[in-house]
């Protein structure tokens, strides 16, 4: 096995919450490597601490113990290489879909020209098809197209690091397949190491290079499993044999991380 | 056809008010001292034209600057407690306890407090009556600010200060003109508390009063009138404001 630098690392991560009731564990010695230009999902069950993860990756907030690092540099505070998108799309209403999409350039582009500004948004609104809304209002658009404009939104300024934070959580089923083909072909065109929280184990499977399943809070990672679908896939091989057996496997950790399997799957998912 | 509509439909609406008004003194036959008439009314605004012009002027001036200051203060206010939760906490009982204290108490001291200053008593009841809402809507506007929009600045670095102007003081105002337009109304009612019962302090609410002491009372109703024609004044350059500021926040019904 050949080893590949890590792009974003988390080294031994221990957070809680402090609460009224007492500090409220949600990580727990939490190691995890992405390799650059890698698509990594993270899978676990609800309030298991999956979102806490990406405010650190961002460096919003700073964890208790451990440390990550990011290219080579340990992260202490936010940095403009980074691009987020969440299961709420916040677009700004007073905005056009066009100005939205620009904003992060607002504070991260400034040396580059006005029109050349302009000329990106364009290319991403329409990569992503939203090819004449740029003058619309976020109002006016669908869930799933705000979801597109906030995917835009988030790579504008070309960040090193996409951070998805259950973005297609909130769409309905065929919206959010529309949305995993469009995400596929950003990561085409677009140089990104991705990191997708999700609790859909078919998005995780068809979008991301490894799966990480953390277990319940305080989160560790309870198991890693490498895609062993073909890079190029299609909706399709969602429903082919790997596909299916890849999705057994996850959902029976899954259990496991819910404290709902018998003892034995734990060993057999110990790395 | 629309826009006839909308100028059409609260001309007939007033004048349905009037001629019923009108039709109820005439029924029952009352005097003025009961209750003047929309006829008995044109007199009395002929007879003082100039003191009306000069009166509603003051009246208006004060109105617009106490409101002014209770937008500044208010919104000063709201910020804080929008930022904080500890400020918040401390300052919302007393802010509701400031509240709760009928102005017209607050008048008499105020004069004694600043005798003979007419302009500042009056501006500064308009003010305490109005900025309370102000105050209350922009902090809510602020502290409700869901995590996710600050983060999509904050992520890139961005200051706290370019979120407030990017993002949340934006969003806030669609909140605040909402209060705008409650504080207005507000407002007015303030300057007319002082004037009334401030003497020699002038405006409308000093006409008024003349038109009691005098036993005017179609002057009395007058005033009413011209305060009410006062108060929609105001009340739309709100509303022309908030269109022209937050008008991206009416949801079109189609």
């Amino acid at each position: 096995m050949t080893y590949t630098p890590a792009h974003i690392e988390l080294r031994e991560i221990t957070h809680a919450y402090r609460t009224d009731a007492g500090p409220l564990p949600v990580l727990d010695n939490l190691s995890i490597r992405m390799a650059e230009g890698s698509f990594t999902a993270v899978v676990g069950p609800s309030g298991c601490g999956k979102s806490t993860l990406t405010r650190l990756i961002a460096g919003l907030m700073r964890p208790d113990e451990g440390q990550v690092w990011l290219g080579g540099k340990m992260v202490t505070s936010p940095r403009p290489t980074v691009g987020m998108a969440f299961q709420n799309p916040v677009l700004l209403e007073w905005r056009t879909i066009l100005r939205n999409v620009m904003l992060p350039l607002e504070i991260v582009g400034q040396r580059k020209s006005k029109s050349d500004q302009e000329a990106r948004a364009r290319d991403l609104l329409a990569l992503v098809g939203l090819e004449g809304f740029e003058d619309k209002r976020p109002s006016e658009l669908s869930g799933g197209m705000r979801q597109r404009a906030s995917l835009c939104r988030a790579l504008v300024h070309r960040p090193e690091v996409l951070i998805l934070d259950e973005p297609f959580g909130a769409l309905d089923a065929f919206t959010r397949e529309d949305l995993w083909q469009t995400m596929a072909r950003l990561r085409v065109e677009e140089k990104f190491t991705a990191v997708l929280i999700t609790h859909d184990l078919r998005e995780s499977v068809f979008l991301a290079d490894s799966i990480v399943v953390l277990s319940g809070r305080p989160a560790r990672s309870q198991y890693v499993m490498e895609n062993a679908l073909p890079r190029d896939r299609t909706l399709d091989d969602l429903y082919g044999s790997t596909a299916t057996e890849m999705l057994a496997t996850l959902r029976q950790q899954i259990q496991v991380a819910q404290g709902r399997a018998p003892a034995e799957a734990t060993a057999q998912a110990a790395q | 056809m629309n826009r006839v509509r909308k100028i059409a439909v609260p001309l007939v609406a007033m004048a349905l008010f009037l001629a019923g008004w009108e039709w109820l003194v005439w029924v029952n036959g009352w005097p003025t001292y009961k209750m003047a008439a929309p006829s008995d009314l044109w007199p009395a605004f002929w007879k003082f034209r100039w003191l009306f012009v000069e009166y509603g002027w003051q009246t208006l001036w004060r109105t617009v600057a106490g409101l002014a200051l209770a937008i500044v203060v208010g919104v000063a206010i709201g910020m804080v407690m929008g930022f904080s939760r500890t400020v918040r906490d401390g300052l919302y009982p007393l802010l509701v306890g400031f509240n709760a204290i009928p102005k017209a108490t607050v008048v008499p001291i105020l004069a004694l407090m600043f005798v003979g200053q007419h302009d500042m008593n009056t501006i500064l009841v308009a003010f305490m009556i109005s900025f309370f809402p102000i105050a209350v809507s922009v902090s809510i506007g602020l502290s409700t600010l869901e995590p996710e929009y600050r983060d999509i600045l904050r992520s890139l670095g961005a200051s706290q200060m370019t979120v407030f102007w990017k993002i949340a003081l934006p969003k806030t105002l669609p909140e605040f003109f909402g209060a705008l337009k409650v504080a207005v109304t507000l407002a007015f009612i303030g300057t007319n508390l002082m004037e009334i019962i401030s003497p020699h302090g002038r405006g409308l609410g000093a006409l008024f009063d003349s038109g009691k002491i005098s036993s005017d009372y179609p002057l009395m109703f007058a005033v009413l009138i011209a305060l009410a024609v006062l108060g929609i004044v105001l009340y739309y350059i709100v509303v022309a404001l908030e269109k022209t500021f937050a008008g991206w926040a009416e949801r079109s019904l189609t």
